[in-house]
């Protein structure tokens, strides 16, 4: 029998074959770009996440190009976790030397980003003054504040007026109308494929905060738990629109007749536009209980220097050339590709786009239903909150348990940071 | 973790053979001739490879967050608490369940495969090449193909669209997770990747069985099909059979690309891998904690595997006879 067997298979050859198959895997991962472009010994390295807006990528590298001190390279971060690219290659020798990112406290706490008081003091005054609050600790100022982003819900009326529905005003009014609007083609609402975008509005609208003024737990009330039940009534109704080809922040689910309200943001204000004309209508995140009000998440991006940097110098250089001098770039930025508003009043006040019909209103629902970040409002915290949402929202877990665990895990982070 | 960013590393390494020395020499001695040819591999499986291993255990030992090169040594804690850790030790659990699906589903169809392939008069070098081509696909792309055209929610999904033909309601695929439909999507879209690798591997298996068994058989009264496949076909295919298990057991601890593009921002459906990933380059960068988990893993496949050797009898192969 043994003679006859096809035992061509002994350790050796499986060895092989295992090795062979690394091999092809080391071959496909060849050609990666390192990120340094050129190699030039003074040149800085910039990180971006990639914009959906048409144009701003080469907007980005044009106003890299027409600084002449120094050659800045520009990385553009495709996919949907550019947070954790950034961290990872803030460790490496590869770290990009400035960023764009949001203001969190632990990358102050661990040295990570430069102190950019000296460059953004003079014109402090002309600054948002939740942005600059938004970025400061201890009187130092960490980050110069490009763009603000409200997000809130845009609707189509039409669709709300053919199913006799008023604009809701609180989410049990939300979850009645996604039923009314729900037909055989077109879902009530879409709140992004994973919900994380509606985390924080949800909790500011049942009249909570992530953290209060003292750094402690702000999101554990009762509104809150009352809200995570809604929304869970909601996801599980069928009139949610999930796996959606294109996420939130992109505005093809309402553009392409897929959902009646969606969730996104102020950038996406003009493609809107285009695509529904008229037929468009903008609401903030409906208040949760009685306790709650109508809330509004001003997001944003800030630049931020590399404090690891070999480049420091240069690199506030940049920002302070770039962010602070170039009002045109600035105005160019925040308003030529999609809606954004600068955080500049001088330029806000003369931002004539912004003036009248919709984006007039979002600027008025940034004023004044808006929640700006909290500095100490750390990535590791964000990422808890988005288990409770995965635990009581998406799967059937009980609210109050998938909110202790949070609690544990923020507690831990905010002992970490500030003892 | 570490492997995968020294793979790119190891590159380079390969090239750098030491020059030949002359002719003579070459021939003479044998000793020089072994370290001409393995020198260069070893050199980089040394570094790429056992250094990386070495630098992970050491690392395990100590609190490394946002470094590589800690001081403060906690000894054993990192391992006490990665198996206290509910989130780790539920990846092990999704891990073999999802062996349990991947390995018996890919081994029978990969061996359906070659069996009509091998079957086919004509046309065979092209279905051979069909069927193998989802191999040069990356997990990455199919991944992403798998979620935005054929399983996506709504109702112009390639699934459910035909779904909609029998009047079934637009199903949410990977959103929800119950039912638990985000596991179709995973194992349909590695099926399709790697079936065509180990039916090439079947395809020589088979093509290795003497004929005059199945003539030997024919003779005894043996029918066709079933019986013979049953009694001649699979025997002789074990030794293959027991290695495309214990590849397809290593492949599935590996998963990572899938899972990780497929299903973001889950608490559930994530194997060992993503686990370690999230704690060890997330955000939190624990290289510590990360490290004991992946010595622990590593542990635990070293185990299984013996384990199967010892009830397969894989690898006794020559020496035994």
């Amino acid at each position: 029998m043994s003679a006859l067997s096809n035992n061509n298979w002994d350790r050796r050859t499986v060895l092989r074959a295992a090795l062979g198959l690394t091999a092809a895997g080391t071959l496909a991962a060849c050609g990666s770009n390192t990120g340094r472009g050129g190699g030039s010994g003074n040149g800085l390295v910039q990180y971006f996440h990639a914009y959906g807006e048409a144009g701003t990528e080469q907007a980005i590298k044009r106003y890299a190009k027409a600084y002449k001190k120094a050659n800045v390279t520009t990385q553009w971060i495709t996919g949907s976790n550019f947070e954790s690219k950034l961290f990872a290659a803030l460790l490496t020798d590869q770290a990009p030397d400035l960023f764009e990112f949001h203001p969190q406290y632990q990358l102050i706490e661990s040295g990570q980003v430069a102190d950019l008081t000296d460059i953004v003091a003079p014109v402090k005054d002309d600054f948002n003054q939740a942005d600059i609050a938004s970025h400061t600790v201890d009187g130092k100022i960490y980050g110069v504040r490009m763009i603000d982003d409200p997000q809130f819900f845009f609707y189509r009326k039409s669709m709300l007026e053919k199913a006799g529905v008023q604009p809701p005003t609180t989410l049990e009014e939300l979850v009645e109308a996604a039923a009314k609007l729900t037909t055989s083609k077109v879902k009530g609402v879409f709140l992004g494929n994973d919900l994380h975008a509606v985390i924080q509005p949800m909790i500011y609208a049942a009249g909570a905060d992530t953290l209060n003024d003292k750094n402690e737990i702000a999101y554990h009330t009762d509104g809150v738990v009352e809200g995570l039940k809604q929304m869970r009534k909601l996801f599980t109704s069928g009139d949610l629109l999930l796996d959606a080809p294109a996420d939130f922040w992109d505005p093809s689910a309402l553009n392409q007749g897929l959902c009646a309200i969606q969730w996104c943001g102020m950038w996406a204000m003009p493609q809107f536009q285009q695509a529904l004309g008229d037929d468009l209508g903008i609401m903030p995140f409906p208040k949760v209980g009685d306790a709650g009000k109508p809330a509004v998440y001003n997001g944003g991006w800030s630049m931020f220097v590399n404090a690891k940097s070999k480049n420091v110098d240069a690199a506030k250089e940049y920002v302070k050339w770039l962010w602070i001098d170039q009002k045109e770039y600035q105005e160019d930025w925040a308003l030529s590709y999609g809606f954004h508003i600068p955080p500049r009043t001088s330029i806000a006040q003369s931002a004539e786009k912004l003036k009248s019909g919709l984006p007039a209103e979002g600027v008025k629902l940034f004023n004044e239903f808006g929640h700006f970040d909290r500095i100490g409002w750390t990535q590791a915290m964000i990422t808890a909150t988005e288990d409770v949402f995965a635990n009581s929202v998406r799967k059937d877990g009980d609210p109050e348990a998938a909110l202790d665990a949070c609690d544990k895990k923020v507690n831990a982070e905010l002992k970490k940071l500030f003892g | 973790m570490s492997t995968t960013t020294t793979r790119d590393l190891a590159r380079p390494a390969k090239a750098k053979a030491p020059k030949a020395g002359p002719r003579r020499r070459l021939r003479g001695s044998r000793t020089f001739n072994f370290w001409l040819f393995t020198g260069p591999f070893l050199a980089g499986l040394l570094v790429f490879v056992y250094i990386p291993i070495g630098w992970s255990i050491y690392l395990s030992f100590f609190e490394a967050r946002f470094t590589v090169t800690p001081s403060e040594f906690v000894g054993f804690a990192h391992y006490r608490e990665m198996l206290q850790n509910d989130d780790f030790m539920g990846s092990l659990v999704t891990f073999t369940l999802f062996a349990a699906i991947i390995v018996p589903t890919t081994w029978a169809l990969s061996l359906g495969l070659a069996l009509l392939v091998n079957r086919l008069r004509f046309m065979r070098a092209f279905f051979r090449s069909v069927f193998f081509l989802p191999t040069a696909c990356s997990y990455v792309a199919a991944s992403l193909i798998w979620k935005m055209s054929i399983f996506n929610g709504v109702r112009f999904g390639l699934a459910n669209t035909v779904l909609g033909w029998f009047g079934v309601e637009n199903i949410a695929w990977l959103a929800n997770p119950d039912p638990p439909w985000y596991w179709l999507v995973i194992v349909t879209a590695r099926l399709w990747l790697q079936s065509g690798f180990y039916m090439i591997l079947f395809l020589a298996a088979l093509q290795n069985i003497p004929k005059e068994l199945y003539e030997a058989a024919a003779i005894d009264g043996a029918k066709q099909g079933w019986q013979t496949f049953r009694h001649i076909t699979l025997p002789q295919l074990r030794a293959t059979s027991t290695a495309v298990i214990l590849l397809l057991l290593v492949a599935a601890y590996q998963a990572f690309d899938e899972f990780f593009n497929l299903l973001a921002r889950t608490t559930w459906g994530r194997p060992p891998l993503v686990e370690l990933y999230y704690i060890a380059l997330g955000q939190e960068q624990d290289y510590g904690r990360g490290s004991a988990g992946a010595v622990i893993l590593t542990l635990l496949i070293c185990v299984v595997t013996l384990f199967q050797g010892k009830i397969m009898g894989f690898g006794r192969g020559e020496e035994s006879k």
